[in-house]
């Protein structure tokens, strides 16, 4: 079955099975890999992109539900705070292992965008859903408020 | 330390030379060669290729070659700036690639003729080797740029990439002379720097690895891609020990998508054209299990058993003076028994493995971590010779240890899964879920440590008696030779047999059991339970003798000053002895593993209802000559926050066999909203280095349940907290 949906500013119509989670869709159907698998029940955080604008798991969220949707993953993210988020991470030398980064700089970004100046509380509430076995968590942190501070200027 | 740095030392100097020899005999390529030069060398291959571990194109970059995998740990930064410093290279230059699995030449020289990366070995056993590797290559671009102006070599210097002969302002980069580099023969001798001298180690350099890894791009074994690539999943026995009776593949097959159901040693696969297909296929499987041989004994169970055993007598794996005299003496004896459950690595890129198979030969990408094991392993599953199988070593979302394991358990599980679909040559991806991960064993082991100690009338510690049960993780592996001596496997006692603590009586002794369940190192491997037993242990009994924490620790270590050193910088770091508000607490705690020193300085509050919360933590590290201090303070970080996770909530746990958690719901780990604020402290050495990604884990346990004793009183005895209702 066709579905047809926005796809990081692309109009996009995959035909695959309409319950496979988006995860799937966007990686072996789509093709693009930098959405990552880490527990396909909304636990880790690892699969997050945003629809319309929000943070959602894609593990859970089955491909039909997008019908129509706009979908960005972390190829496709450009604003001003998805810029702002990778710069911090790289500044503040972030990642380890990395595995955990798409999903992490997908839940930040989102954050941003709605909340360009985050508290520690507003970060714990934002971030939580998103694991790091690394522990890269006080990088995370400190890059989110920097991330916050080059958008003020 | 000091002897066994100069072993180390000596032995990779010999490796070093064994290599030089290997290269002789044209098993290398060392430099970029090409054109007639590359055919004229090729003739004389014992003239050139200087070593195994770095490339210099003529576009100027270098390319480092690690033997190592990167984990998150750093190791491709801290491999590429010991070569880089050496070769004075420019860090913007540098490129890293992983090696080819090769035990002649990428062996890790702390381990014997194995490639493989754990116990925080990399820049240990890399260090003189790879100092060589970039010297050596320095010697011969000088020497080609002495030919070619004819100046004597010198007269010249070396600075970001750039040859300079100052007297006539001449000047060339690396890929400017690396062709003619090549025709120079590799130097006999190279002087090393001396560290006053260092201008890239020391230094926070920017890691290698984080760009792509930013922006979707870095890529791990799950984004490994064919046109022709299936997908499989495989299922595992509920029971460990369990095996395939029978099973009914038809509904599994008629999915959509599902290419076939195949039986392997280990389950029954499904391979599919996606992974989709292939988990729906997997639903869909129906086996029948045969658990006549399996494990099925509960976690409680086990624990109640070695509860039991830890009354008794063990194998003796340390004893001075006469411990049971001392205690038997004793003014005032102090005991304790303290309980870990097993525990998953848990990684965030579950285990996966692509194989393509024919009859000629193999090739594997995955984020591997012991090579030549998995590359012999691999061979014998797919009925060919070692040399055969080709490895790419990608990048690994994580492991913990859980990667490297000498069964090469999902390497093999692929293998076999490719060879039963027809060793056809279609790429075959092995995708564990994390329900795969979580309940596929190979744990951390369930340990069970009694300890009595005896402090005389004026509160000194006379007496030290320490037993220890838990299953081997060593026996039976090809690493019990050098790791299992008279029945004691070294990493079920290290951190307890090593105690640094000045005490005249000390026992220490071994009861090694053995379940079905199959067990791993975790990060830190030995300490991740010896450390919380022996520094909890260590705060009874100064509470008993009405010590300080820290000054009676402080006092005991007169003959360890590297402990001291690190004790002593934690607690001024950390504010020990400033006040604190009521329901908080400060806890301290030391460590050595793995040649690296580390202590911590934990703070924390303690809600009414019990429930712990770290605020914050203060870890002073010494791990000799510090390479990179900005990835030595991201592993103190990761390791506080790994460790915290698992002494807070982390167990697995097995009811009739069956293991009870199957994700992240179950099996909890740290999440931001618990991380503390960490501060890191390096010592700074003249040592030669040692490792960081596993010692921060060990200390973090103690010196949280330290504080929670400070602040409520209340000694936390049986992992994780959450058991006791404290998380």
């Amino acid at each position: 079955m066709a579905i047809s949906f926005t796809l990081n500013g692309k109009a996009t119509t995959l035909d695959a099975d309409p319950d496979m989670p988006l995860l799937w869709a966007i990686r072996e159907v789509a093709g693009l890999h930098g959405t990552k698998f880490g527990c396909g029940m909304a636990q880790c955080g690892a699969c997050t992109v945003h629809i319309e604008g929000q943070a959602t798991r894609s593990c859970v969220t089955p491909l039909s539900a997008v019908e129509g949707q706009h979908v960005t993953t972390i190829e496709g993210i450009e604003s001003k705070a998805a810029k702002a988020v990778q710069a911090a991470w790289v500044q503040l030398q972030v990642p380890q292992c990395g595995y955990c980064q798409s999903g992490q700089i997908m839940s930040a970004t989102a954050l941003l965008e709605q909340n360009p100046k985050p508290t520690d509380s507003d970060i714990d509430g934002a971030m939580s859903g998103n694991i790091c076995r690394c522990s890269t968590y006080p990088r995370i942190r400190a890059a989110i408020h920097a991330a916050a501070h080059t958008m003020e200027g | 330390m000091g002897d066994v740095s100069a072993s180390v030392s000596a032995a990779s100097r010999r490796s070093f030379l064994k290599g030089a020899a290997a290269t002789a005999a044209g098993l290398t390529i060392g430099f970029h060669w090409s054109g007639p030069l590359r055919q004229a060398l090729a003739d004389t291959p014992k003239d050139f290729a200087p070593n195994a571990f770095l490339r210099v194109a003529p576009d100027n970059t270098v390319t480092v070659i690690a033997k190592h995998v990167e984990l998150g740990q750093g190791t491709y930064t801290g491999l590429a700036t010991i070569v880089a410093e050496e070769l004075d290279a420019d860090w913007s230059q540098i490129r890293v690639e992983s090696a080819p699995a090769d035990a002649r030449k990428y062996n890790n020289l702390d381990w014997g003729p194995v490639q493989g990366t754990g116990g925080s070995s990399a820049m240990h056993n890399s260090w003189t080797q790879l100092r060589q590797a970039g010297a050596s290559a320095r010697a011969m671009l000088v020497e080609a740029a002495a030919a070619e102006w004819k100046v004597p070599a010198a007269s010249l210097t070396v600075d970001k990439g750039v040859v300079h002969h100052a007297a006539t302002k001449r000047q060339a980069t690396f890929g400017e002379l690396a062709d003619k580099a090549a025709a120079q023969p590799v130097p006999a001798n190279v002087t090393l720097k001396h560290p006053k001298d260092f201008k890239l180690i020391g230094h926070k350099l920017p890691r290698v690895d984080l760009p792509p890894k930013t922006n979707g791009t870095a890529q791990f074994t799950i984004d490994v891609s064919f046109p022709d690539m299936q997908v499989a999943l495989l299922q595992r026995p509920p029971l460990f020990g369990a095996t395939v009776k029978s099973f009914d593949g038809t509904q599994a097959k008629a999915v959509p998508g599902v290419v076939d159901v195949v039986q392997v040693p280990r389950g029954v696969a499904v391979v599919a054209k996606s992974f989709w297909a292939a988990k729906k296929g997997r639903d869909a499987l129906k086996v029948e299990w045969d658990d006549s041989k399996a494990e099925k004994r509960g976690s409680a169970e086990i624990m109640a058993e070695y509860r039991k055993l830890a009354e008794e007598p063990g194998k003796t794996a340390r004893k001075d003076g006469d411990p049971a005299a001392a205690l038997k003496g004793a003014a005032k004896t102090i005991s304790a028994t303290y309980e870990f459950p097993y525990l998953a690595h848990a990684p965030m890129e579950p285990l996966d493995a692509v194989v393509k198979l024919d009859a000629n030969g193999c090739e594997i990408w995955a984020g591997d971590q012991f090579q030549t094991i998995d590359q012999a392993n691999a061979a014998a599953t797919a009925g060919l010779k070692p040399e055969q199988v080709k490895i790419h070593t990608l990048l690994a979302g994580g492991s913990f240890g859980r990667r490297a394991n000498v069964a090469s358990d999902y390497i093999v599980e692929a293998v076999s899964i490719a060879k039963a679909m027809g060793a056809n040559g279609t790429p075959i991806k092995l995708q564990w879920t994390r329900e795969d991960d979580i309940q596929g064993g190979r744990y951390r082991p369930i340990y069970v440590h009694k300890i009595e100690a005896g402090l005389d009338a004026k509160g000194q510690l006379v007496g030290w008696q320490h037993r220890i049960v838990g299953q081997s993780i060593i026996a039976g592996t090809p690493f019990a030779a050098a790791f299992v001596k008279d029945g004691i496997d070294a990493t079920s006692v290290e951190g307890a047999a090593n105690l640094p603590y000045a005490v005249p009586n000390l026992g220490v002794e071994l009861m090694t059991t053995e379940t079905g369940v199959p067990v791993l190192w975790w990060r830190v491997v030995g300490s991740s339970h010896t450390a919380y037993a022996t520094e909890v242990f260590i705060d009874e009994v100064a509470h008993a003798a009405a010590k300080d924490p820290f000054a009676f620790r402080q006092a005991l270590l007169a003959h360890h000053p590297r402990h001291k050193a690190v004790l002593e910088l934690a607690a001024k770091a950390g504010d020990w002895g400033k006040p604190l508000p009521k329901g908080k607490g400060r806890g301290i705690a030391v460590a050595e593993a793995f040649g690296t020193f580390v202590a911590q300085v934990a703070e924390v509050t303690v809600a009414p209802n019990g429930k712990v919360k770290v605020d914050r933590v203060v870890c002073a590290v010494d791990c000799g000559i510090p390479i990179n201090p900005d990835v030595i303070a991201a592993q103190m970080e990761g390791g506080i926050g790994f460790g915290l996770g698992a002494v807070l909530y982390g167990a697995i746990t097995m009811k009739d066999g069956a293991v009870e958690q199957t994700n992240f719901d179950g099996y909890q780990v740290l999440r931001i909203d618990e991380m503390p604020k960490v501060e890191v402290h390096i010592v700074p050495s003249a040592e030669a280095p040692t490792g960081v990604g596993e010692p921060g884990v060990a200390p973090v346990g103690p010196a949280v349940a330290n504080a929670v004793f400070a602040a409520t009183g209340k000694r936390i005895r049986v992992l994780p907290f959450a058991t006791g209702g404290m998380a």
